[in-house]
């Protein structure tokens, strides 16, 4: 187990086409591990005393000068806190532009199936998935922002042209968060927007929870740019007067 | 020019909100050059529906707004196409500039200078015959603004594209409320350090 992690206490798998939500306090680590290879986790991130307050990718991307997402970047919030830190990576890029798949997609692409008909086999996607959890919170379309997908990469070229790149994640591959905030998180697995796969891509994504080393001077993540040391000076404010031994 | 039914400044720093009904044509023109406009679009009828930067570069297949692109909303439906471009590349993934995300970015301390979410949120608490509230404020365009994506995935602001009187033009496909913030932005390269007026025209169809 890496130094940065002290225990690991709960496993789960969202199956494809899942989506799950749950309320982590700061200190908290999850581990996602693609299970059967060119999977995708759906990720968006909420602060649960303020839901107002959100992941923002464009502040993400800004803050970090990042395209792409990897160990040492930290997911932001629109009020400069930071979220959760990428404190493991295997794979060197996700991507947080592209949102979700929606119906008139994976109907297009995958053929509709439904639940009368297919029961869990059917063919969710991951723009309904987010409205079914976010529900559960009293939040609507209005409250949903562009997400983080991990476990892939999408490049440009020159001229703006973005591809997926097919295979990226492999069987086994995982990337872990540490939380910094107490965060309200909701995921799903399903299929990425650009996925161009023959048949629906039912790829189901396995995740930890355990409780994180307290953060350290020396972190790599706080450390990896000047822009992370003041996010976590952000956080520090924000849990003014608060004991926590995870800060 | 004469023809247009509407034509305003928008001061450095300001909002500007109004309707745009389907079928019109609005113009947003960068008067002195090097400006910011930070841009967002609702459906009038239901502001949950609103400009989707994800919708719009997935349906595309490109990261860039230009001459061509048609804006999406989080419904996946058409909201607004891009006629005319004199400029050539707009941004649509860096955001907005916030007193919060300054701190980050900057200094701790330059939390109170003026920024474009702040323009945005006096817009929405002095219009709220628009019922737009703070979640719907989100991920926008930056029109004038160009900000490279690398192959190895970093993400530049660069000066450049933009020059005095360049504008860009787009025609509602459905009735819209538009909204922007002129970017008063003092610690980006991108406004020359010096935020300057925008322009907005509007013509009927
Ligand atoms: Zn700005």
């Amino acid at each position: 187990m890496s130094d940065l992690i002290r225990s690991i206490d709960y496993q789960t798998e969202i199956a494809p086409g899942g989506h799950w939500s749950l309320r982590l306090r700061r200190g908290t680590v999850m581990r996602l591990t693609d299970i059967t290879g060119d999977a995708n986790l759906g990720l968006l991130m909420f602060n649960p005393d303020n839901l107002l307050e959100r992941y923002n990718a464009p502040d993400t991307l800004k803050c970090q000068h990042t395209f792409k997402l990897t160990r040492g970047n930290c997911l932001y919030s629109d009020m400069g806190r930071v979220f959760a830190s990428i404190i493991e990576d295997d794979l060197g890029w996700h991507e947080s532009v592209c949102g979700n798949s929606h119906a008139e997609l994976v109907n297009e692409r995958w053929g509709a199936r439904d639940f009368q008909n297919d029961r869990n086999a059917w063919h969710q996607n991951g723009h309904d998935a987010f409205l079914v959890e976010m529900a559960k919170y009293g939040m609507d379309l209005a409250d949903l922002p562009a997400n983080v997908n991990f476990f892939n990469k999408v490049v440009v070229d020159d001229h703006g042209r973005m591809s997926r790149v097919a295979g990226h994640s492999q069987a086994g591959n995982s990337v872990t968060l540490r939380f910094e905030m107490d965060t309200l998180v909701l995921l799903h697995a399903c299929p990425h927007p650009l996925d161009t796969a023959s048949s629906y891509p039912a790829r189901p994504v396995k995740v930890e929870l355990g409780t994180a080393e307290p953060v350290r001077d020396d972190d790599y993540c706080r450390n990896f740019c000047d822009e992370n040391q003041r996010g976590f000076r952000n956080n520090a404010l924000y849990y003014l007067g608060q004991f926590s031994e995870a800060v | 020019m004469d023809t247009a039914i509407f034509n305003e400044a928008i001061m450095a720093g300001d909002y500007f909100i109004h309707p745009v009904m389907a079928g019109q044509t609005v113009r947003i023109v960068d008067i002195e050059g090097n400006e910011a406009a930070d841009t967002l679009f609702f459906s009038l009828d239901d502001p949950s529906e609103r400009y989707s930067a994800m919708d719009t570069v997935r349906e595309q297949g490109n990261v860039y707004l230009s001459t061509g692109s048609q804006l999406r909303s989080n419904l996946n439906r058409p909201m607004l196409d891009i006629v005319a471009d004199t400029c050539g590349r707009h941004d649509t993934l860096g955001g907005a500039c916030a007193g919060e995300s300054n701190t980050v970015r900057y200094d701790l301390e330059k939390r109170c200078m003026h920024s474009c979410r702040d323009s945005w949120m006096l817009a929405i608490a002095e219009h709220p015959e628009f019922g737009l509230h703070k979640r719907d404020i989100g991920h926008n365009i930056n029109f004038f603004m160009n900000v490279p994506i690398t192959p190895d995935g970093g993400l530049s602001f660069q000066d450049g594209l933009s020059g005095p009187g360049k504008y860009v033009e787009l025609t509602a496909l459905m009735d819209v409320v538009l909204l922007i913030s002129n970017c008063p932005q003092l610690n980006n390269p991108c406004s020359g350090f010096n935020p300057t007026p925008l322009g907005v025209l509007i013509w009927d169809a």
